[in-house]
C-alpha cells in the first residue's frame, strides 16, 4: 500500500480521552441502526469506524453530531478541566460547541458562496456586521499552513474540484477550534494521489493532538491510516483491533462475519468486435462532459474497465453507449454496422444493456412496484403485453422468479421499488438487464454504495455474462473493482480515453497517475 | 418621428419610474424569498392585501406611517402562513404559493365590501405627496424625471442598496444565499433552516405589501377591485430576468416601467391605426424575449422549490 509511509506511530493509552460514546442504541422504528456501541477517543487517535453499508456507522455519527437523538446511552465530551460531561443530545450546536467538526459524505457546501464564506457561515452572530472577517481569515490561512490543506478561498465553490471542496469542507470543520474531527466516508470521490494526501493531512493533524475519526468501508485505506478500527456489524458492535497487528483478511472477517470469497477471473479469448468508436466527439457543456476523438472498442467476451474519477466524461461516454447522445463527429459501430439512429429504444432492442449510475434516479421508477419495474424495458414482450394491454399476471410471475433467483428482498411483486435497500434494486436492475441477453452491458458504477454482499453477487453476474459472450463497458472509480473484473483497463480524464493496456500488465499506481490526467508518455519521461 | 420624441418628454420618464416603484418593491421581496430557497407565488394576493390594509388604515386614521406598517404587518402574516405550509410542512411552493393569492385577495375584498357595504365610488384618503427637494425638484427635465416623486419611490431605490448589501455584506445575507443553496451548510453549522427561511419569506413578504400599498397610497388615494392587475406575477419574472440580484431588479422594474410608458404614449400616437391591445402586450411579450435571453445564464439558487427535512439527508 502506496499510502503505509505516511501512517501515524501507534499511539499509547496514556493521552487524555476527550470523547466516549457509551452503549449507544439508536432504533428507527423496528430497525435497530445501533445497539450497545461504546468508543472512546484519546487526544491524538485516529480510529477508523469499519463496516458495510447499513452498518450503522453514519448513524452512530449522526447521533455523536445531535442530527439524531438516541434512546439508549449518551455521548460524553471532556470540559475544560478534563471531566467527562455529557453533550446534549439533539442539539449540533452543542456537539459544535464541544468542539466536534464533521465532514459528511455528501458536501455540505452552498456552492454559491465562495469557500472563505462557506467557512465563516454561523460562525458570525446572524444579525451582527461582517467585522471580524479580516481574525477569520488569518485564522484560516494558519490553518491551511498548519495542516497543509491549500485551496483557493475566494472563488465560488462551485467551481472547485471535489477534493477542494473535501478541503474547504475540512477547514470548514477545524475552524471551531475542533478537537474531535468526524470524516464520512471522505474518499468516496478522491482519487488514489488525493486520498493519499487527505491521510497525510491526517496523520498530520493527528500528531497536532485532533482526534479524528474515519468512516469507511475501503480495508486498506483503513490499514493505512488509522490506530484503531472499531468494526460494526448489524449495528453491533463486533470487534476493536489495533491496526498495527491486523490484516485485511481477519479484518474483512470480523466485518462481513464469513469468509469473503475474491472474485475469480480466468482469461477467455476475447471474441469479435461488438461496439467500436472512431474519433467520436461529444460537446458537452466543458470537459467533463465531453468525449474527445475517442477511439475505443469493446470485444465479444471482454470486459473493459474505464477507470477515472467521477465527472471526467463518463456521463458522456455512458450516454454515447446508451442512445442518449449522437455523437457530434465521428462514428459509432456495433456489431460491424455504423449507427445511424441514436435512441435508446433502438439501442436497447438492438442488444445494449445498461446498468444506469444512479439507480435510484435512472434505474428504477421509485413509485413503481417490483413487477412493473421489471417490465418497464420490455413492454413489447408477450409475457407482459398482448395486443396492446399489459398483462399484470405476466408481469407478477416474471417478478416472483427474478425475486428467487436473484435473491432480492423484498416483500414481493407489489412491493414498491423504492422501499428496496441498494443492493436489492441493483439485482432487480441486473435480472432487467441480463436477462434479455445483451450483446454489450454498459455498467456504470454497478456497485457504488453497495456492501461486499451485493457486490459480490454483482461480479458474479457480470463475469457470468462475459462469460456467455458478452462484452462488458464496466465504468467504476473502484480500483479493486477494476482489477478484479476487467481484461482491459481505459483509463477516462477530461473527456480523453487513453488506453492503459491489459489488466496483467498494470498497476494501481500507474492507473491512479494516469486518473490524474499524468499520461503514460509523461511518467516514462 | 413621433415615437422617438416620446423620449425627451419628462413625464415619460416620471411615469416609468412611479410604473416601476411597486414592482421594486416586489421583485426584492420575490428575491430574498426565493434566495433563501422558496418560490412564493402568494405575491399578487399579498400585493392585494397590502393595498387595501394599508389603504384602510390610514382612512381609519392610522396615518401613513401607520398605513406602511399595517400593510407590512399583514404582508409578514401572510408570508408566516405561506412559510408554516412550504417549509416544515414541505408541500408544493406552486400549489401553496396560489393557495395564498387566492386567500389575501379574498380576504382583501371580503374586508373592504363589509367594512364598506353601500360605497359607490371608492372613498378616498390624503395619500403620499410627491416630495419638494431644494433645488433638485426645480431642474429642466431631470426634475420632474427623477426628483418629483413620492417617499415611496425613494424608499424603494433606497431598499434596493440595502437587500443587495444585506444579502453580499452581512452574516445573515450569507446564511440566507446558503440557505437557498444548500440548506444542510445551514444545518450544519447548527443554525436553523426553517427559521431561515420562514424569516426570509416574511421579510420578503412585507416588502410585496408594500408595493401593494405604493398602489393606494402613493400612485392612487383609493382602493379597487383588480387594482394589482398581475403586478405580482411580473415581479416574479423579473425576479429571473434579474437572476437574483437586487440591483439587476431595479434595472429590470425599470425597463418594464419605461415599455409600460411608451405603450401608453405610443397608443395616443398611432393608436388610431393599431389596435390598442397590441400595445397592452407590449411589455408582457418584451418580458418574455429579455426573460428567453437572460434566463439561459440565469443562476438559480440550487435548492429553490427543494423542501428540506430535519434529519433527511
Amino acid at each position: 500500500m502506496a499510502a503505509a509511509k505516511s501512517r501515524p506511530a501507534k499511539n499509547g493509552d496514556s493521552k487524555p480521552v476527550i470523547l466516549e460514546l457509551d452503549k449507544i442504541s439508536k432504533r428507527f422504528g423496528p430497525v435497530i441502526a445501533n445497539e450497545d456501541v461504546s468508543l472512546t477517543l484519546r487526544r491524538g487517535d485516529v480510529v477508523a469506524l469499519l463496516g458495510e453499508n447499513g452498518a450503522g456507522k453514519t448513524t452512530l455519527m449522526n447521533v455523536l453530531f445531535g442530527h439524531y437523538v438516541c434512546e439508549e446511552g449518551e455521548v460524553r465530551v471532556a470540559s475544560e478541566n478534563g471531566k467527562m460531561v455529557q453533550l446534549t443530545p439533539g442539539s449540533p450546536q452543542a456537539s459544535i460547541d464541544a468542539g466536534i467538526g464533521m465532514v459528511h459524505q455528501h458536501f455540505t457546501l452552498a456552492e454559491n458562496l465562495t469557500g472563505f464564506e462557506n467557512i465563516i457561515l454561523g460562525v458570525e452572530p446572524l444579525f451582527g456586521l461582517a467585522n471580524k472577517r479580516r481574525e477569520a481569515r488569518k485564522k484560516i490561512e494558519d490553518l491551511m499552513e498548519s495542516s497543509g490543506l491549500g485551496v483557493d478561498l475566494d472563488i465560488r465553490v462551485s467551481s472547485l474540484t471535489v477534493g477542494e471542496k473535501q478541503r474547504v469542507e475540512i477547514l470548514k470543520a477545524l475552524f471551531g477550534d475542533t478537537r474531535v474531527l468526524v470524516l464520512d466516508e471522505p474518499t468516496a470521490v478522491l482519487t488514489p494521489q488525493e486520498s493519499e494526501g487527505l491521510f497525510e493531512t491526517v496523520a498530520k493533524l493527528a500528531a497536532g493532538g485532533l482526534a479524528v475519526i474515519f468512516i469507511s468501508h475501503k480495508l486498506h485505506e483503513v490499514l493505512a491510516a488509522s490506530h484503531r478500527i472499531v468494526v460494526l456489524r448489524g449495528g453491533k458492535f463486533v470487534g476493536e483491533l489495533i491496526t498495527a497487528d491486523s490484516d485485511k483478511r481477519r479484518i474483512a472477517e470480523l466485518m462481513v462475519g464469513h469468509e469473503v470469497p475474491g472474485s475469480k477471473r480466468e482469461r477467455i479469448g476475447a471474441g469479435d468486435i461488438v461496439l467500436k468508436f472512431n474519433r467520436a466527439n461529444v460537446d458537452g457543456i466543458d470537459d467533463r462532459r465531453s468525449l474527445h476523438d475517442a477511439d475505443f472498442e469493446v470485444r465479444e467476451k471482454e470486459i473493459v474497465g474505464i477507470a477515472g474519477v467521477t465527472g471526467n466524461g463518463q456521463a458522456a461516454l455512458a450516454a454515447l453507449i446508451s442512445g442518449l447522445v449522437e455523437p457530434d463527429s465521428g462514428t459509432v459501430e456495433f456489431q460491424g454496422k455504423t449507427v445511424t439512429k441514436f435512441t435508446p429504444k433502438i439501442f436497447m432492442n438492438s442488444g445494449i444493456g445498461r446498468i444506469p449510475e444512479d439507480r435510484h434516479h435512472d434505474g428504477v421508477v421509485g413509485s413503481m412496484n417490483v413487477s412493473e419495474n421489471l417490465a418497464i424495458e420490455n413492454l413489447d414482450d408477450d409475457r407482459f403485453s398482448n395486443n396492446g394491454m399489459l398483462r399484470f399476471a405476466g408481469f407478477r410471475k416474471y417478478a416472483e422468479n427474478v425475486i428467487d433467483a436473484y435473491d432480492v428482498r423484498c416483500s414481493g411483486p407489489d412491493a414498491e421499488a423504492r422501499l428496496l435497500s441498494g443492493g436489492n434494486m441493483q439485482k432487480l436492475i441486473l435480472a432487467r438487464v441480463l436477462d434479455t441477453e445483451p450483446k454489450l452491458i454498459l455498467a456504470n458504477q454497478p456497485t457504488r454504495g453497495l456492501d461486499v454482499g451485493a457486490l459480490t453477487e454483482v461480479h458474479k453476474r457480470l463475469l457470468a455474462a462475459r462469460e456467455r459472450g458478452a462484452g462488458v463497458v464496466l465504468i467504476s472509480e473502484d480500483l479493486d473493482e477494476l482489477f478484479a473484473l476487467a481484461d482491459r483497463v481505459v483509463v477516462i480524464h477530461s473527456g480523453n480515453l487513453e488506453d492503459a493496456g491489459e489488466i496483467e500488465n498494470l498497476d494501481r499506481a500507474s492507473v491512479g497517475l494516469m486518473m490524474a490526467g499524468h499520461s503514460t508518455e509523461a511518467q516514462a519521461s | 418621428m413621433e415615437f422617438l420624441e416620446i423620449f425627451l418628454n419628462e413625464n415619460f420618464w416620471q411615469a416609468a419610474i412611479r410604473i416601476a416603484t411597486p414592482l421594486i418593491f416586489g421583485t426584492l421581496g420575490a428575491l430574498i424569498c426565493e434566495r433563501a430557497g422558496v418560490l412564493n407565488l402568494g405575491i399578487e394576493g399579498i400585493f392585494t392585501a397590502g393595498a387595501m390594509s394599508g389603504w384602510m388604515a390610514v382612512w381609519l386614521g392610522a396615518g401613513l406611517a401607520g398605513g406602511l406598517l399595517t400593510a407590512m404587518i399583514v404582508g409578514a402574516i401572510l408570508g408566516l402562513l405561506h412559510g408554516i405550509l412550504t417549509v416544515p410542512l414541505g408541500l408544493s411552493q406552486h400549489v401553496s404559493g396560489i393557495g395564498v393569492t387566492m386567500l389575501a385577495t379574498s380576504l382583501a375584498y371580503f374586508t373592504y365590501r363589509t367594512t364598506l357595504p353601500d360605497v359607490t365610488s371608492p372613498p378616498r384618503i390624503e395619500a403620499f405627496q410627491p416630495l419638494d427637494i431644494p433645488v433638485l425638484s426645480d431642474l429642466p427635465f431631470l426634475g420632474p424625471a427623477l426628483f418629483q416623486h413620492t417617499f415611496m419611490t425613494y424608499l424603494a431605490f433606497f431598499l434596493v442598496f440595502v437587500v443587495a448589501w444585506v444579502l453580499k455584506s452581512t452574516p445573515l445575507g450569507l446564511a440566507i444565499r446558503a440557505v437557498g443553496d444548500n440548506p444542510s451548510s445551514v444545518d450544519s453549522q447548527g443554525m436553523s433552516v426553517y427559521a431561515l427561511r420562514i424569516g426570509a419569506i416574511m421579510a420578503g413578504s412585507s416588502l410585496m405589501a408594500l408595493g401593494g400599498a405604493f398602489l393606494t397610497m402613493a400612485a392612487f388615494d383609493a382602493f379597487f377591485f383588480g387594482m394589482v392587475n398581475g403586478r405580482g406575477w411580473i415581479c416574479i419574472a423579473l425576479t429571473v430576468f434579474a437572476s437574483w440580484k437586487p440591483r439587476k431588479a431595479l434595472l429590470g422594474a425599470l425597463l418594464f416601467g419605461a415599455f409600460e410608458a411608451y405603450q401608453v404614449r405610443l397608443q395616443t400616437e398611432v393608436g388610431s391605426f393599431v389596435p390598442g391591445e397590441v400595445f397592452l402586450m407590449a411589455p408582457y411579450i418584451l418580458s418574455i424575449v429579455a426573460l428567453i435571453i437572460v434566463a439561459r445564464s440565469a443562476d438559480y439558487p440550487r435548492a429553490l422549490l427543494v423542501p428540506w427535512f430535519k434529519g433527511e439527508r
